[in-house]
């Protein structure tokens, strides 16, 4: 047997899931399992002329912003750990509770405690993404090789030249890892705070259908959001860490 | 053969342009009383060094000689500045400000960033590498690594990795020039190599050496003065002018006859460090300890 290419492959798999999905409407038609058509025209419909784009822009924008803090924060604090032994210690069981708390009482409280704001939303985001980038981080910053700190100190490097060519070369590695995991971690928690608190984003449309039991709005507006992840996943982040890992052999 | 006394770390041969009104100061002083690292398994302090003390003329080619895991690389790191956690001092009255001269270091490992080109390791430690474009590009033709310049550094063999660590020493025209075993682990052909390189680029420079080894033959052939660290911790247990000129290094009867000579001290010398004598007998020295 030839071997299939594996583009092929992965678009075939795609495809056979589409039909199988086609073939269940078919088997058991109902307005709680719509065809792919359909879900396909309410979300060209609603793109052109309702609210899916705004939405969409929405929740991106929440993304964006709560992913950069959160990448900021977890790094400086996560490259501080990994330098320095007394912060570590101190810091380290507040990791760990930040770790095990689960997201939705973070959004909740934060809800409770600051208001059903804008600000609020990201910023409870943000705080539970921070713990994994912290962790991530403070990996890389323990791993800096000192052979490498030793050659920057004899020959008298300036600190740009230090900072730009032999420490962020080594974390670069340990930012893109942290930046994967953390974006999907983060889009996914999107839509939970705009279920319990916004007016307006995909996740707030979720809980619109979901009250009208309106499934086919549910998928239309859920797998838009799905693609526009996925190609940054796949056009973005993959692309910038196979680049941050290209030195290693 | 002289072997004449050097307290105050003689001009060398074909050195004798300046130095108006006597000798001229050493480049460095260097005088460790004691420096001791805490053992990870027991965390008692284990002595390392102990009252090592020498000066370093200017352009003058040093070999620290002694054996494996002495202290000769701790040493190297101290009078580097990257450990300052020792007793004693090592001063520079040699540097018009008396502060530590431009260094080039070879470490034992050749320590290329590999996330960079070969010219791109060396560029990071130039201060202008656009205006030091056409020396380091002839530096790279004399090291035999001109076509191999853009490679990633880790694409490069071992004996390509350490003459480029070489060649990254010499591109920032180092006044001292610190070499920790930088030929270890190569095969005779590719360290002799290097070696005749390093002689060439010590004649164009004339930067000031200070060169680590355990190997006898290789510090006759290069070096312009012996120094001998006794077993762990490390004492200076003599010193010697090796007396070759530099022009005739190259001729191996010369170096091989030298190189017998000292054989026989370095035995005599091994054997009584291992009784432990506080100034073994050697032959016309300096050994002071502190």
């Amino acid at each position: 047997m030839r071997r299939a290419a594996p583009r092929l492959l992965r678009l075939g798999s795609a495809l056979s899931l589409v039909l199988l999905w086609q073939v269940a409407a078919w088997w058991w038609p109902s307005s709680l399992l719509p065809t792919p058509l359909a879900v396909l025209d309410l979300a060209v419909h609603d793109a052109l002329h309702g609210p899916l784009l705004h939405d969409l822009g929405a929740t991106l924008r929440r993304v964006a912003l709560a992913f950069v803090i959160a990448m900021l924060a977890g790094s400086a604090i996560g490259i501080l750990m990994g330098r320095r032994r007394t912060l570590d210690l101190l810091l380290d069981p507040w990791l760990m509770l930040f770790l095990n708390l689960p997201a939705l009482v973070v959004i909740i409280l934060a809800y409770v405690w600051f208001g059903l704001a804008e600000s609020t939303a990201v910023l409870a985001i943000a705080v539970n993404k921070v713990p994994q980038v912290v962790l991530t981080l403070r990996e890389g910053a323990r791993t800096l090789e000192p052979d490498y700190q030793e050659l920057a100190q004899s020959f008298r490097l300036g600190w740009y030249k230090r900072l730009r060519y032999v420490t962020l070369p080594q974390l670069l590695p340990y930012v893109a890892l942290a930046a994967r995991s953390g974006l999907s971690l983060i889009w996914k928690l999107v839509l939970v705070a705009e279920l319990l608190g916004r007016n307006d984003g995909i996740g707030f449309e979720l809980h619109l259908f979901f009250q009208l039991f309106n499934v086919t709005g549910i998928l239309a507006y859920s797998l838009a959001f799905i693609l526009v992840m996925l190609a940054i996943e796949y056009g973005l982040l993959q692309p910038l860490e196979r680049a941050a890992n290209r030195w290693r052999r | 053969m002289d072997c004449c006394n050097h307290l105050n770390a003689l001009p060398t041969a074909g050195d004798a342009e300046g130095a108006p009104g006597g000798p001229r100061p050493p480049l460095a002083d260097v005088r460790v009383a004691r420096k001791v690292y805490p053992d990870p398994a027991t965390g008692r302090e284990r002595l390392i060094l102990d009252r090592v003390a020498f000066t370093v003329g200017p352009a003058e080619f040093v070999a620290l000689v002694g054996p494996s895991g002495c202290g000769k690389s701790t040493l190297l790191h101290l009078i580097a500045g990257l450990d300052q956690t020792f007793t004693g001092f090592i001063r520079w009255p040699g540097t018009p400000d008396g502060r530590r001269p431009r260094l080039g270091y070879c470490f034992q490992n050749p320590r290329l960033l590999p996330w960079l080109s070969l010219r791109g390791n060396i560029d990071l430690v130039l201060d202008d590498p656009a205006a030091r474009a056409a020396a380091v590009d002839a530096l790279l033709t004399t090291m035999g690594l001109a076509a191999v310049a853009h490679f990633p550094a880790n694409r490069l063999s071992v004996g390509m990795q350490r003459r480029a660590a070489l060649a990254r020493a010499f591109a920032v025209q180092p006044r001292l020039l610190l070499m920790d075993e930088p030929f270890v682990s190569l095969d005779a052909p590719t360290a002799g190599q290097l070696r005749g390189l390093l002689l060439d680029l010590c004649e164009r420079q004339r930067p000031t050496v200070i060169f680590v080894t355990h190997d006898l033959y290789e510090a006759t052939l290069l070096a312009d003065r012996l120094l001998f660290l006794s077993a762990s911790p490390a004492r200076v247990i003599g010193t010697v002018e090796v007396g070759i000129a530099r022009d005739r290094r190259r001729r191996e009867a010369l170096v091989d006859a030298r190189y017998a000579e000292l054989k026989a001290l370095f035995r005599a010398l091994y054997q009584d460090a291992a009784d432990g004598p506080e100034q073994p007998v050697t032959d016309g020295t300096d050994a002071r300890p502190v």
